[in-house]
């Protein structure tokens, strides 16, 4: 408990302003954390969720075989899947693969649950539109991104830290 | 060579040409005012602040001005449209008029009159019409409740200014602003009078609806206060106005207290560089306290602004006028101070 006279002391003395002014005084020399964003990017994680992709197999197969495991778990029900056999070789593949990116919540639940490591979110957050359509995400699309970012998805994919 | 000008003309010419002197380097100033302070506050939230137009962001003030300059100017329509026009003019106007009497050097003064101190004070004291006259011609609550707020405190804290420079002038004995530098001469009078000094700049921030007195803007609960229906050049005249203002009081400030044009010491270089170099130095010095003080401290709740000024800043300098007056009449510390009579 300080006496009366030192809480009057330190009142008129400002002994608190000035110790909040020296405070912002040492942080002005300091180094600043700014990033110049679109020219400068920030450190992403191996775990980032960003944008999602349909992955390939080197042979250039689609990975996805329509277990539908991603449909079921989405907890916003973003995906849709339709599933039908494929004509020349009669494999198990999707004719349909929707997802409606304005309703995804980025959880990562569906890459978690996808037993073929096919439907991976990526480290892209950079594909803002200019409409809500462009955001309603087919197969093409996806698998398209799967394309443009398979080393960055591998490579993550096989982080140590993932 | 002039001697086919009438004699009255070529006084208003000369005139003329002063107040240029004057008018355009402090609009600039002003413009990189704004610029040092959104440096300055940046760089004490560690961020680094306009990087982007010119280099280090050193355009950004004229694009700035630029983008104001290009938008409508709109009279809202319950609004009194001449007292609305005439309110930014007069801020403008009356912070721009105060500077004729303040002293760059020895002899360096538009007017060197012996009243300087009135009458900068009644300039300063006139400025709060600007903006009663903005908050009550906007015609909008907000505004109403900024202009009402800035009136009581431009009031109150006018008090605490009068009495601190009174100090000043018993120590200077005179009301003349060059007069006041040069009894500056042995000792500055921040060293005598420093609690006056501190008082006089807190009350300088309230006077000037500086942070952390920004009550008559506080944007959490009056949007921007009093200029909340201007728009354009007519917002523009306030911003201009208020930071024009700031100047004025930090050169005031260095006038009544860290003695002007004087040099620090006359020690070898220091003694070459010209007056007006330090009188722009200090004036920077206190600007930048100015920026400092906002970055640091948060606004102040009303009533507490209210109780400092009216409970604590004016017993306190009162109480110091009274002493001073003592001391100074029974001789007890004239040399040192530099008072003469």
């Amino acid at each position: 408990m300080k006496s009366t006279f030192r809480v009057y002391a330190e009142t008129f003395l400002m002994k608190d302003l000035l110790q909040g002014m020296w405070m912002t005084l040492k942080y002005m020399f300091k180094r600043k954390v700014t990033l110049a964003y679109p020219h400068e990017k920030g450190h992403l994680s191996p775990r980032f969720r960003g944008q999602h992709a349909l992955r390939r197999y080197a042979s250039g197969e689609e990975r996805c075989i329509g277990c539908k495991l991603c449909e079921a778990v989405c907890p916003a029900q973003a995906i849709t899947i339709d599933v039908a056999p494929r004509t020349d070789d009669g494999s198990r593949r999707t004719t349909r693969y929707d997802i409606d990116m304005t309703k995804c919540i980025y959880c990562g639940l569906c890459e978690e649950s996808c037993p073929v490591d096919a439907i991976v979110e990526g480290p892209n957050f950079e594909y803002a539109t200019e409409t809500r359509e462009e955001l309603f995400y087919e197969k093409e699309k996806l698998l398209d991104n799967g394309d443009r970012w398979e080393a960055a998805l591998q490579a993550r994919l096989s982080h140590p830290r993932r | 060579m002039l001697d086919w000008i009438p004699e009255e003309i070529l006084t208003f010419l000369i005139l003329c040409g002063q107040a240029f002197l004057i008018i355009i380097p402090l609009i600039l100033s002003v413009a990189y005012l704004v610029y040092a302070e959104r440096k300055v506050i940046a760089a004490m939230q560690l961020r680094k602040g306009p990087t982007v137009v010119g280099p280090f962001g050193l355009l950004q003030p004229i694009a700035d001005a630029l983008k104001l300059v290009h938008k409508e100017t709109i009279i809202p329509t319950k609004a009194n449209p001449l007292l609305y026009i005439i309110a930014p003019v007069l801020t403008f106007t009356l912070s721009l008029m105060a500077w004729a009497v303040i002293p760059w050097g020895e002899g360096l003064v538009m007017a060197d009159i012996n009243v300087g101190v009135l009458y900068l004070f009644a300039i300063s004291s006139l400025g709060v019409y600007g903006i009663i006259i903005a908050g009550w011609a906007s015609n909008s609550k907000y505004a109403f409740l900024g202009a009402l707020r800035s009136a009581a405190q431009m009031v109150s804290y006018e008090l605490a200014i009068g009495f601190a420079l009174i100090c000043v002038i018993l120590c200077a004995g005179s009301l003349n602003l060059s007069a006041i530098v040069e009894a500056q001469e042995k000792i500055w009078f921040v060293i005598p009078l420093f609690p006056m000094f501190v008082i006089f700049f807190i009350a300088t921030l309230a006077e000037t609806n500086r942070a952390p007195f920004d009550l008559p803007e506080a944007e959490a609960e009056l949007v921007a206060g009093y200029n909340v229906e201007y728009s354009s050049m007519s917002f523009g005249m306030f911003f201009l106005g208020e930071y024009a203002n700031m100047i004025l009081m930090s050169a005031m400030t260095s006038i009544f207290f860290l003695g002007g044009w004087l040099p620090l010491t006359s020690w070898g270089p220091f003694a070459y560089i010209p007056g007006f170099v330090w009188m722009a130095l200090k004036i920077a010095f206190v600007l930048f306290l100015f920026l400092w003080v906002r970055a640091t401290f948060p606004r102040y709740r009303y009533d507490q602004l209210m109780r400092i000024g009216w409970k604590v800043f004016l017993p306190i300098t009162l109480a110091y006028v009274v002493g001073l007056s003592f001391c100074i009449a029974y001789g007890v510390f004239p040399e040192t101070l530099g008072v003469i009579k």
